[in-house]
């Protein structure tokens, strides 16, 4: 089964490691850059990875306004909104699985080497016939 | 079994093949047909004359998608009524083929597909692996792309600016997996080059070699940006510098100068300096004055406010910077480093740190990240 991981730039609860980025030193960037590395690495060789990507953090939501009418995009409300940083889809064998990984790219070191403990959004795909295997 | 040779006949096969009045789209699925044919068998049995034998089974493939058609009848009218095309040589064909598949009428991303396919004689399967999309995505778009070009002839003379284009486009779609598609495009540029005596091509494919050369040096064994200051000019190409430059010169001294010359001249004149503090930023800004004097871009402006601060010092390049628009893809990037070479730490930091929030590139925005970590560490 597939479950996707979300990671967000904001919309999230707080992580425990609450650091920006740019305050930690060159090497704890190196290191957590490294983490995020060796694990997608790791899940490739255990099977287990599907797909991994990054967005950019300027989101525009986007609404149809009517017939001959240009979408409308949200204006000046972009900081109010939930962002999405990335994502990495996981094929895995349980949603246990699925929760221990979660946990271990959580665990990516931010700054002075500590776990970030910052919270990943976990969901299931639906897919087109349900797994009713018992 | 040499993929590179199968692929140079391509172009050929595709315009012997119109030549005996097959359509371009016809004729461009049958050579590939032809050519999956010849992946699948060559290798156990090589023919003696490989273009003959590309055309012998491409032609039939041909008349067997002409057979299976409802429209032959119609099909054969029109070969019958229209004025033959002129004899032409195997060179002109391929010539045309380029300004073909750069068709102005298609969006770049299918003018790329379609060159790839026709030109430089990879399969589908081996475009779609190497920009990234699905086979059948892929397959879609060079089908969309072939009919959009239905019906325009293969006679006529074509746009070699958009030609050069395309070939730049396929350059910097860089490489992942089996395919390298900067080196094809390299190859198609020297094919080209071999073709036309346009300074523009030889610009282009100056530009291409140039910077081909310095690639090893330019990402560290994870993926990440070596900036050109710290880069080990020891893995540099001296070959691929030394030809960059002897046709660029060559393009040069026919004095029609352009865009791709004078970004090659850029390239040129960095790949020369032994090491960074011996770059000559003046004569480098004078090319970014005839770049933007040639192309009004807002981004050869804005990489000449980085020449300048080199050549006349941060507060030069700050000004320059200051009449361009910060919305400017890179701008704050630039910004922070004129900051940071003006000594002003905290604000470069500060600039660092909001340009990793609009890269365009991981290894980018991990490198712009360090940038602002790098100086906050330091206070």
């Amino acid at each position: 089964m597939k479950y996707l991981m979300l990671k967000h730039y904001r919309g999230a609860p707080t992580s425990v490691n609450d650091v920006p980025m740019d305050q930690w030193t060159p090497e704890e960037v190196t290191a957590h850059v490294q983490f995020m590395n060796d694990f997608a690495a790791h899940l490739e060789q255990t099977g287990e990875f599907v797909d991994a990507q990054a967005l950019s953090p300027d989101g525009t939501f986007v609404r149809f306004d009517g017939a001959g009418k240009p979408p409308v995009t949200d204006g000046p409300f972009a900081e109010t909104k939930d962002l999405i940083a990335g994502w990495m889809v996981i094929d895995v064998d349980s949603y246990d699985r699925a929760v221990e990984l979660a946990g271990e790219l959580s665990a990516a070191p931010g700054a002075g080497g500590a776990p970030i403990h910052e919270w990943l959004e976990l969901r299931p795909f639906l897919t087109e016939t349900p797994d009713t295997t018992a | 079994m040499d993929e590179a040779l199968l692929r140079g006949l391509v172009p050929r096969v595709i315009g012997v093949l119109v030549r005996r009045g097959a359509d371009f789209a016809a004729a461009e699925d049958a050579v590939q047909e032809g050519l999956i044919e010849a992946l699948r068998t060559w290798p156990d049995r090589p023919p003696r004359d490989p273009q003959a034998w590309l055309v012998t089974v491409s032609w039939r493939k041909f008349l067997d998608l002409v057979r299976s058609e409802d429209a032959r009848a119609r099909r054969e009218e029109v070969t019958a009524t229209e004025p033959a095309s002129p004899v032409s040589t195997a060179t002109d064909d391929t010539l045309q083929l380029y300004f073909l598949c750069a068709h102005p009428r298609l969006t770049p991303a299918s003018a790329v597909a379609l060159t790839l396919r026709a030109v430089g004689g990879l399969t589908t399967r081996q475009i779609a692996a190497a920009t990234l999309v699905p086979e059948a995505t892929m397959a879609q778009r060079i089908s969309r792309a072939k009919r959009t070009i239905a019906t325009e002839p293969l006679n006529r003379p074509g746009d070699i600016a958009t030609v050069c284009r395309v070939l730049y486009l396929i350059f910097n779609e860089g490489y992942s997996g089996h395919v390298d598609l900067a080196a094809e495009a390299i190859r198609l540029g020297r094919q080209l080059h071999r073709m036309t005596a346009h300074p523009e091509v030889a610009g282009l494919l100056a530009l291409m070699l140039l910077h081909h050369a310095r690639r090893a040096a330019r990402t560290t064994a994870d993926g990440e940006v070596v900036p050109l200051p710290d880069q080990n000019r020891g893995q540099w190409d001296t070959h691929l510098i030394a030809e960059g430059i002897a046709i660029l010169q060559e393009a040069l001294a026919t004095d029609q100068l352009g865009e791709y010359q004078a970004q090659a001249a850029i390239a040129a004149l960095h790949a020369d300096a032994r090491d960074a503090a011996e770059t000559d930023w003046v004569q480098i800004t004078e090319w970014y004055d005839e770049l933007v004097a040639l192309t009004d871009s807002p981004i050869h402006r804005l990489n000449r406010a980085v020449a300048l601060g080199e050549a006349d010092g941060p507060r030069a390049g700050l000004a320059a910077l200051a009449a361009l628009d910060p919305a400017l893809p890179r701008y704050t990037a630039v910004s922070a480093h004129l900051h940071e070479s003006d000594g002003d730490h905290a604000q470069a930091a500060r600039l660092y740190a909001e340009a990793a929030g609009h890269a365009a590139s991981i290894p980018e925005r991990h490198h712009l990240l360090r940038q602002a970590a790098r100086l906050n560490a330091d206070r």
